[in-house]
């Protein structure tokens, strides 16, 4: 309909005007979805790479991606989770006040007076946790199925990334009610900050370098745990981790796609056999798009004449897969929100420590190694872990076995084997430890140094480290020791995590169960 | 690659007028940058420390023992007294800042562990160094503990 014609055929403005008040509906929805409604595969596909949301995915999707042992659709439950956490997040800020003393009043008026409000307080808190589990467990499913290999790299390097602001979430988020939890919380995770003193002290070069003491200062905006703190927490909690997260979770979605989509083994197609019938195969549809694209997209030609491949439409198969993971996330939480209520302790007291001051749990590892050296436990072993974790693609150059859970030499034997090894020597070390002590108690006058270098927290790494490399060895292949190594520190995490939790009562000694805690 | 003696110049392949200038602006921008990233990081530092004070004046009871450590309400510092004067060692566990509590025959830190003698010293678990002396004078009749001065252990009041 062209406007100028209208003045001349005798169509009075005002008919126009009200002919197209009629039409906005249309007009509207076709400004919305360039192209009409998506109906067939082609214009699926147009929709898919023409939304900036959904463009994100390929228009196509393998059908070994949409397995469902693939993925396990954890790296979906992680956006997930993070989704719900933003939302209630936000509903949430409506009432909270970032000050001490009214903090806690505010969440306590959020848990008891608000409509709704513990709801979804449970919900946050919930889908927190969710999210850390659903981040590690994507962390384990990508490296079992050898998914961080060429071209995957630095996407992994990317998903650390998101791994690191993940703990770094759950940790600021733990501090914001201001209660004895939170604030012991806080000092703690301060001072583990401090802990490179742990070192300098010990060497007397505190006085010139002190690493320790500037991070606990930036991080605290202060001597001691107080509003400077809290707003620092604060800040980092609802602004600049999530949008470094957004930001990076951008680059992360976005290099999966560019990468080739989900990794999968070479003769994925043969192991698939032939696409169902109802599969339309890629070229029939206007095959002169794919000779364009294949002008800038790099990478192997079309496949053309070889046959149909073994993709499908990502709208709507993918889509369908991604909403019933969202859809089954948010049953798990609000479920979880139903049954049990976040935790809220007393108005935090700068005098009276809570005991036990227990970290949230996926920190009660490292809390059970901090109780060894303050540095190692909290600074030297997780960077050594970090720096070990980013090296991963790097150093397994191999291509047997991608995209196949355990694949590669040593398989699902070495990683049995090393699930042994991890869970028995962490077990023996803390049995240990926990039995006879350690250095400080048969020789009370050793120097700090000699502790901090020789824990059980060290000897653990050493020893897992021994063994990765006698898995190198022994079977020839930088995988195999990449293997043992991974599934050694998930044991040693879970087995330390679990004495944490469950095993560690007032003062840190050990008890068998929380029911034989002394009475306070 | 040899070079030919031939050409005068330092540089055997000069770079291009335009890439040179192109690389120039890269560089000049990547280090504004990173000064401005300096000049961010400065401010979250914090100059002044919007902390209270930390002296206070303290009474010590009649009845205290020598020896026995007395604890004033609210600060996490324990007084002693004994034949030689007074003193004061911080309760702030050196490890990782929990208080420490008064225990059998010293301290006990319910976070982690540690256990101190009376003076202060490390008897076991992770703390790394010796609860801190801090720093007692007189003031008529009471005496003023100043949290934030460290002294050498053993230095008493007399
Ligand atoms: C906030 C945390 C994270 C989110 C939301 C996230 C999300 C995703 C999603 C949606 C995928 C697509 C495939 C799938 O669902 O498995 C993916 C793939 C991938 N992720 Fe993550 N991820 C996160 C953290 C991590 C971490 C911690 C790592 C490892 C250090 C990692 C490494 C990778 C790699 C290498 C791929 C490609 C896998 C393949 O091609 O098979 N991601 N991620
Ligand atoms: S803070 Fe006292 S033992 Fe850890």
């Amino acid at each position: 309909m062209s406007d100028a014609s209208g003045a001349t055929s005798g169509v009075t403005a005002m008919g126009r005007f009200l002919a197209n008040l009629r039409e906005i509906p249309k007009t509207f929805r076709e400004s919305l979805v360039r192209g009409g409604a998506p109906t067939t595969d082609r214009t699926r596909s147009s929709f898919v790479f023409g939304n900036v949301f959904l463009h994100l995915h390929a228009v196509r999707t393998h059908r070994w991606s949409l397995r469902w042992s693939t993925t396990a659709g954890l790296g979906i439950m992680s956006v997930a989770a993070f989704l719900i956490t933003l939302i209630t997040g936000v509903l949430l800020m409506f009432y909270y006040k970032p000050y001490p003393d009214a903090a806690y009043v505010s969440i306590k008026d959020l848990h008891f007076v608000v409509p709704t409000g513990r709801f979804i307080r449970n919900i946050h808190r919930w889908a927190a946790n969710v999210m850390v589990v659903a981040v590690l467990l994507h962390m384990a499913r990508v490296f079992f199925t050898g998914a961080y290999r060429k071209p995957r790299e630095f996407n992994w390097l990317v998903g650390m990334g998101l791994l690191a602001i993940t703990l770094g979430l759950s940790f600021t988020g733990y501090l914001l009610p201001w209660d004895q939890l939170a604030y012991w919380a806080i000092t703690i995770g301060a001072n583990i900050a401090q802990s490179p003193r742990e070192v300098t002290d010990a060497l007397k070069i505190t006085e010139y370098f002190d690493p320790g003491g500037l991070q606990r200062l930036l991080l605290l905006g202060s001597s001691d745990v107080g509003e400077e703190a809290l707003i620092r927490f604060f800040l980092l909690h609802v602004m600049i981790l999530p949008l470094a997260l957004v930001a990076l979770l951008g680059v992360h979605m976005w290099r999966v796609r560019k990468d080739g989509g989900i990794a999968r083994p070479d003769d994925a197609d043969a192991r698939l056999g032939p696409p169902p019938a109802d599969t339309y195969p890629v070229f029939t549809e206007a095959p002169q798009k794919t000779y364009q694209i294949a002008a800038i997209v790099k990478g192997k030609t079309p496949a053309v004449g070889k046959g149909p491949e073994n993709t499908v439409p990502s709208m709507p198969h993918l889509f369908y897969a991604e909403m019933g993971v969202f859809m089954l996330t948010v049953l798990i939480c609000t479920a979880l929100a139903l049954v049990s209520d976040a935790p809220l302790k007393e108005l935090a007291n700068p005098n009276v420590p809570e005991n036990p001051a227990k970290a949230p749990w996926y920190f009660l590892g490292l809390q059970e190694l901090v109780a060894y050296s303050a540095f190692m436990g909290g600074i030297g072993i997780p960077s050594i872990v970090l720096l070990g974790l980013g090296l991963i693609p790097y150093l397994d150059r191999e291509k047997e076995g991608t995209g196949l859970w355990f694949g590669g030499p040593g398989g699902v034997p070495l990683v049995l084997l090393s699930t042994v090894y991890g869970f028995g020597t962490a077990f023996a070390l803390e049995a240990f430890a926990i039995r006879f002590g350690w250095i400080r108690e048969w020789w009370p006058d050793v120097p700090q140094l000699v502790i901090t270098a020789i824990n059980p927290g060290t000897v653990l790494t050493a020893l897992y480290a021994g063994f990765s490399i006698w898995a190198v060895k022994r079977w020839g292949s930088t995988r195999a020791g990449a293997l043992a190594l991974f599934t050694c520190f998930l044991c040693g995490f879970i087995l330390l995590t679990v004495v944490g939790q469950h095993f560690r009562g007032p003062n840190w000694v050990f008890y068998w169960s929380p029911s034989e805690w002394p009475g306070h | 690659m040899t070079t030919t003696s031939k050409s005068s110049r330092l540089d055997p392949e000069p770079m291009p007028r335009r890439d040179f200038l192109g690389l120039a602006a890269m560089w000049a921008m990547g280090a504004s940058a990173a000064f401005a990233l300096l000049g961010i990081l400065r401010l979250p530092r914090a100059a002044v420390l919007p902390a209270p004070s930390k002296k206070f004046k303290v009474a010590l009871p009649e009845s205290l023992a020598d020896g026995e450590p007395f604890v004033p309400p609210g600060r996490s510092v324990a007084l002693f007294k004994d034949k030689d004067g007074v003193y004061a060692v911080s309760t702030i566990c050196t490890h990782l800042g929990c208080i420490v509590k008064q225990s059998a025959d010293g301290f006990a830190c319910p976070c982690h562990g540690s256990e101190f003698h009376k003076d202060g010293t490390v008897k076991k678990g992770p703390a790394p160094t010796a609860l801190p002396w801090l720093a007692v004078t007189k003031d008529g009749g009471s005496f003023v503990v100043d949290e934030s001065k460290v002294v050498d252990p053993g230095t008493r009041l007399t």
